[in-house]
């Protein structure tokens, strides 16, 4: 587990917190009052039925969506707004930018841009936005496309990789800005099933060799289980349930959440959860109807 | 006919001038109506309703005026408030302000057709507004405009026309004095020629622009693949054919 001690700012601030957030799309409220931090150097995954807002949450931290009242704030500092003498008011778009600078998102549609090739994809930012020299941005690119397995694909468009390999480089997109939090959404929601591992490895051994801190939604609850240290688990806005993901899918206190783990990963016929203890699965070949 | 090739010979290097005209006309219009459509289609997109209302209010007016009206206003009217212009600016800054506006209904429209996927991933970067339209979003565009403005930019080689009417000798005017020296078949028939010739050399050209654009996006081949008339493939296949 990554240590938040050799963080700058101290092990004590947290890299998210959500403080009374709320979110309303017109008259439906998707989060009333949400509070939650997110400790330096975690890997939190959301799980919860659909519709629960888990999607919102991050697009909330990636300022995609407004805040509706509350505060986010990212190491300490206000994102979006801030709490002046008990008056809530709306930071600049120059200090949003700045706060942005720290989190990375990666899409469940890869949104690599098709107007250039996969090198100018990953070092647009880095150059234009952080101010690196294009040589370095380069150098530096190169290394990630290596680590995603794609280093013979840096003068490909985008149009012309498989949905996977697009999604390995956003995800060499996004950590080429060497970011603080790394945002993912269903990231392998698109993708064919045969594919889904080789992006999820990737993103294991991402989790494995930084600190970066992680918010993470995912139906793959194997990859839950791997990569996070937290589970938050939602519904209707709220967190139902938390632990680390040993208690979580193991010894699983509400009873919600048994439903959604039955209903989400349990085998059909069996009912079996595919990591409890005990007589190891049996296959379904071996069931009989 | 012979007099009328004589006559065609005698005017013809005040027949060239005047296709001349209309070129710079439009390439001048052009240029205006280009500058125009892209400040206006961006500024109809701002979330600022003063801004928003400002170039929407723009934007229908120099549609909704005739071309005539405008050219006469800027070229008899102006003058009259103290602001002499010459013909020629005259006659460009009302083509360019009134096929503009209709272009920057299209700029507006396809920065609006590019998915909404690739704005949030310009914020995930932290991109500014600037950066993101510049770099991104502008670009895919351009791709999806260059239809529509093909077809505005041969309106607007036609609507050149108009502009004889304010003492300028562009190819029109000169057909008109040609159609003396000869006869109306004839001189409007070299019109006729004449301007479809411009409009498809402006068609090719545009043509050109879709083929690289859409080639930067990473779909059809490019530029040079496309001009190039000997084809690999088919060179097989037409020696394949000859055979059997
Ligand atoms: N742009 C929007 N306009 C209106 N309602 C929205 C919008 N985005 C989300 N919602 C609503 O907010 C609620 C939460 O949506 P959200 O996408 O966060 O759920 P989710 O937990 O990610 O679900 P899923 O597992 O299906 O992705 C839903 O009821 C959804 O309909
Ligand atoms: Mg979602």
């Amino acid at each position: 587990m990554p240590s938040n001690t050799d963080s700058p700012n101290g092990g004590n601030v947290p890299a998210i917190r959500f403080d009374d957030v709320e979110k309303r799309f017109g008259d439906t409220v998707v989060l009333d009052g949400l509070n939650f931090t997110v400790n330096k150097g975690d890997r939190v995954t959301l799980i919860g039925p659909s519709g629960s807002g888990k999607t919102t949450i991050l697009r909330l931290v990636m300022t995609l969506e407004e805040l509706s009242g509350g505060y986010i704030y990212i190491d300490g500092e206000p994102l979006s707004h801030d709490n002046v003498d008990g008056k809530r008011v709306e930071l600049n778009e120059k200090h949003k930018n700045e706060i942005r600078k720290r989190i990375g998102m990666v899409f469940q549609q890869f949104n690599l841009f098709p107007n250039m090739t996969v090198m100018e994809n990953i070092i647009e930012a880095p150059v234009h936005v952080l101010g690196m020299s294009k040589d370095d941005a380069k150098e530096r690119a190169r290394g990630l496309l290596q680590q995603v397995g794609l280093a013979d694909k840096e003068d490909a468009h985008p149009l012309e990789l498989s949905g996977g390999q697009q999604q390995r480089v956003a995800i060499a997109r996004a950590l080429a800005m060497d970011p603080e939090i790394l945002l993912l959404d269903e990231v392998t929601s698109a993708l064919d099933p045969e594919i889904v591992g080789e992006v999820l490895g990737i993103l294991k051994h991402v989790a494995d060799t930084t600190d970066i801190t992680m918010l993470i939604v995912t139906h793959e609850m194997q990859f839950a289980r791997d990569v996070s240290n937290r589970i938050l688990m939602f519904d209707g806005g709220r967190i139902v349930e938390e632990g680390t993901p040993e208690e979580f899918f193991t010894h699983p206190k509400e009873q919600r959440t048994r439903d959604f783990l039955q209903a989400v990963v349990a085998d059909p016929i069996t009912g079996a959860l595919p990591w409890q203890p005990g007589p190891a699965t049996p296959t379904r070949d071996g069931d009989t109807l | 006919m012979d007099s009328n090739i004589e006559a065609l010979v005698a005017a013809l290097p005040r027949v060239l001038d005047g296709v001349w005209i209309t070129i710079q006309l439009t390439l001048g219009g052009a240029a205006l109506a280009m500058v125009i459509a892209v400040i206006f289609g961006i500024l109809a997109r701002s979330s600022r309703t003063l801004v928003r209302g400002f170039a929407r209010t723009v934007i229908e007016f120099f549609r909704g005026t005739s071309l005539v009206v405008q050219i006469f206003w800027f070229f008899f009217v102006l003058p009259q408030l103290g602001v002499e212009l010459h013909p020629m600016a005259a006659g460009i800054l009302a083509l360019g302000l009134n096929y503009g506006a209709y272009a920057a209904e299209v700029v507006r429209g396809s920065i609006n057709s590019v998915p909404t996927g690739q704005w949030e991933a310009t914020t995930a970067l932290s991109m500014t507004r600037a950066q993101r339209m510049r770099r991104v979003i502008f670009p895919q565009a351009w791709a999806l405009m260059i239809p529509s403005l093909t077809n505005l930019l041969i309106h607007l080689l036609k609507g050149t026309a108009v502009v004889g009417t304010i003492t300028i000798t562009d190819l029109t005017f000169r057909l008109d004095s040609l159609q003396r020296d000869t006869n109306t078949f004839f001189a409007y028939g070299l019109g006729l020629v004449i301007y479809f010739v411009l409009a498809y050399i402006l068609t090719l050209i545009m043509n050109a622009l879709e083929v690289q654009a859409k080639h930067r996006l990473g779909r059809g081949e490019s530029l040079k693949e496309a001009l190039s008339l000997r084809s690999p493939d088919t060179g097989v296949e037409a020696g394949e054919a000859a055979k059997s």
